[in-house]
């Protein structure tokens, strides 16, 4: 494979839920060691987006690949090896609450590889201490800050040096500098394990520090109204709501219900 | 050589004065892999001697994982701890990037508390007791204000959440509290008749199952239902709501979470309890019928015999037990609702405490009435 390959493929792709369309003809590709950013309003499908690409939701239409391979048709065997390759952190973490962050950390080590407890246990210092929490293998997520438990959450995304790395509102619930150090550290600690991220967000300050390629999801047309570079799409979009949005509503005055012009 | 089969390993080389591990083969993996702790004791001597510095280099065909990463962090620990440090910038780019993240932030912060021991649980436990005792009689103190202010129509409760929680706890209980209760009609029944039998009284077998579901079981059966159904299911709501923020927005919104989010639930409670118990009571009645039915006792000999054995102050005893295990259910549910903490496993504690104080409060209320009863003659 080439570094141009893309990676996730996108096409046709319809998500429904109970009948109700929440986005249709979506169509995308991720590159190898993209940042790839889905943005949009509040409600217009990002995280649902993101959950059908981790599988954790049936598309109704159209098919998601990911590294060739369409995770709803592959087997157990291949769908377990798919997801040993992602990590994902969620919008509220989603680390265990009883678990310590140690333990949390060495779960899908444990999960996924023969590796000794010793192993096991130098990897939980060393993740920790890539995303800034050495030290802290005791504690419980409910004893810790939320932008360390959003750390807490990288570091176990990150335990198995996936390949492709998922991430739901990452900076949700952060104030702006811990929001900006921790997408310094999400594109950091992804370049050097050679991983491609894909991010769920509308925070317009990580959109433009880290993105390389984002797509605009709409939640009045239920489509995508744009794909490419948010530097490019800032100036160039041929969609207004989309020029409004990267420049935070500033360009135009915002028509309320929303402008519609292509 | 095969470099996916290439055994790891590594040597001490010297460089003028200091020393360079230079690291070689598949770490990835090879199954055979130095320690760190061999690498330590390699490095002993020179650390020893006072090096400032170990260069690491990887040869060029170094396959290489996060575990070889975890490795040198660890190995980077022991130099600084002797004085030295470790340098990597003679390593890969993305190796030395990981490095420098990993080792960026580096002063652990104070271990957290140790548990406490057995004498400390116990004594905590025991102080803990002394506590739920005071908060349980709180809580029935600024309820009963809080009824108190509904009954004379200047509480905050709405009227629409009542009607809500007398459709959940009502209507909807019907099902399950049928089921149950026909059955431990049937069971009276069958229990008595094998004891009646001895005497050709098998009739009497209706007083028995009669004064046993009206007085008895009908109430406490119905409250253990409830128990396990409503008053868990209050304590997941307000537990929820606690975590969610909720309960601390009706404070600060200037509303009572007594009056707003508890008096609602424990008076749709009590107002659906006494109908649950007197479906209960006939019920069961049918079912000891049944079971009579097969003993040549017919149906109208059977309900002639109950209504000659159960009178009304029967009924009504059954039916102020409905009443006082309602309210204890209620405030059983609500409380471990309210007092909840604010994770997942907090609520799921919550719901368990809810039952099981539920339960206990019930065995305990029922003896206490029953001891009443017998002194009052009723």
């Amino acid at each position: 494979m080439t570094d141009e390959e893309d990676l996730i493929t996108v096409s046709n792709l319809t998500m429904a839920y109970g009948g109700r369309v929440i986005q249709r003809e979506i169509n995308f590709s991720i590159a190898r060691g993209d940042v790839f950013i889905i943005m949009g309003g509040s409600g217009c499908g990002k995280s649902t987006l993101l959950r059908h690409m981790i599988g954790l939701a049936i598309p109704a239409s159209g098919e998601i690949l990911i590294e060739g391979k369409n995770f709803f048709s592959a087997g157990d065997e291949e769908q377990k090896a798919m997801r040993r390759n992602w990590g994902i952190t969620y919008q509220s973490g989603g680390l265990f609450s009883d678990l310590t962050l140690g333990e949390n950390v060495a779960v899908p080590l444990q999960q996924y590889t023969a590796f000794t407890d010793g192993e096991i246990r130098d990897l939980v210092d060393y993740k920790l201490a890539l995303v800034g929490l050495y030290g802290y293998q005791a504690y419980y997520p409910g004893e810790i800050s939320g932008g360390m438990q959003k750390r807490a959450a990288l570091a176990r995304a990150i335990a198995l040096d996936p390949a492709i790395l998922f991430f739901d509102e990452p900076s949700a619930g952060l104030d702006p500098l811990s929001s900006r150090r921790l997408d310094e550290l999400i594109v950091e600690i992804s370049a050097s394990i050679g991983g491609t991220v894909v991010i769920v967000t509308h925070e317009l300050a990580s959109i433009f520090s880290i993105a390389t390629n984002a797509v605009f999801l709409d939640a009045e047309s239920h489509t995508q109204l744009d794909v490419g570079s948010p530097r490019h799409l800032v100036e160039n979009s041929r969609h207004a709501v989309v020029r409004q949005f990267l420049s935070r509503g500033n360009a135009m005055p915002v028509a309320i219900g929303g402008e519609r012009n292509p | 050589m095969n470099p996916l089969s290439s055994k790891a390993t590594f040597e001490i080389k010297h460089h003028g004065t200091n020393p360079c591990l230079l690291l070689e083969g598949n770490w990835r993996d090879s199954r055979e892999r130095p320690t760190v702790e061999a690498m330590e004791s390699a490095l002993d001597g020179a650390l020893n001697r006072g090096v400032p510095r170990v260069s690491i280099v990887l040869q060029d065909d170094v396959v290489w994982d996060a575990r070889l990463m975890a490795m040198l962090i660890r190995l980077h620990r022991y130099c600084r701890d002797r004085n030295s440090e470790l340098d990597l910038n003679a390593t890969p780019d993305a190796m030395q990037r990981l490095f420098r993240l990993a080792t960026a932030v580096d002063n652990p912060p104070s271990r957290p508390p140790k548990p406490p021991g057995f004498l400390a649980r116990l004594g905590e436990g025991l102080s803990h007791i002394a506590d739920d005792v005071g908060r349980f009689l709180a809580f029935i103190g600024e309820l009963a204000v809080a009824i108190l202010r509904f009954v004379t129509g200047r509480s905050q409760t709405r009227i629409r959440d009542l009607f809500y929680f007398i459709d959940l706890g009502g209507p909807k209980a019907v099902g399950i509290v049928s089921l149950i209760s026909v059955l431990v009609g049937m069971i009276l029944a069958y229990l008595g008749s094998v004891q009646l039998r001895q005497f050709g009284a098998e009739v009497y077998v209706a007083n028995l199952v009669g004064l046993g579901m009206v007085r008895e079981m009908g109430p406490l059966m119905t409250a253990v239902i409830m128990a396990g159904r409503t008053g868990a299911a209050y304590a997941a709501q307000l537990g929820t709501m606690q975590s969610n923020d909720e309960v601390d927005a009706v404070t600060t919104l200037g509303l009572s979470p007594m009056e707003y989010l508890v008096v609602p639930r424990v008076l749709a409670l009590i107002l659906v309890m006494p109908p649950l118990v007197i479906l209960s009571n006939s019920i069961g009645l049918g079912g000891g019928a049944l079971v009579a039915a097969g003993m040549d006792v017919n149906f109208v000999q059977f309900i002639n015999q109950a209504q000659d054995a159960v009178s009304l102050g029967d009924v009504t005893t059954g039916l102020v037990k409905a009443v006082v295990f309602a309210t204890l259910i209620a405030i059983a549910g609500c409380q471990a609702g309210l007092q909840s903490g604010r994770t997942s496993a907090a609520v799921g504690d919550a719901t368990t405490r809810a039952v099981v104080h539920a339960v206990v409060y019930l065995v305990v209320a029922d003896a206490v009435l029953n001891i009443l009863y017998d002194k009052l003659e009723i």
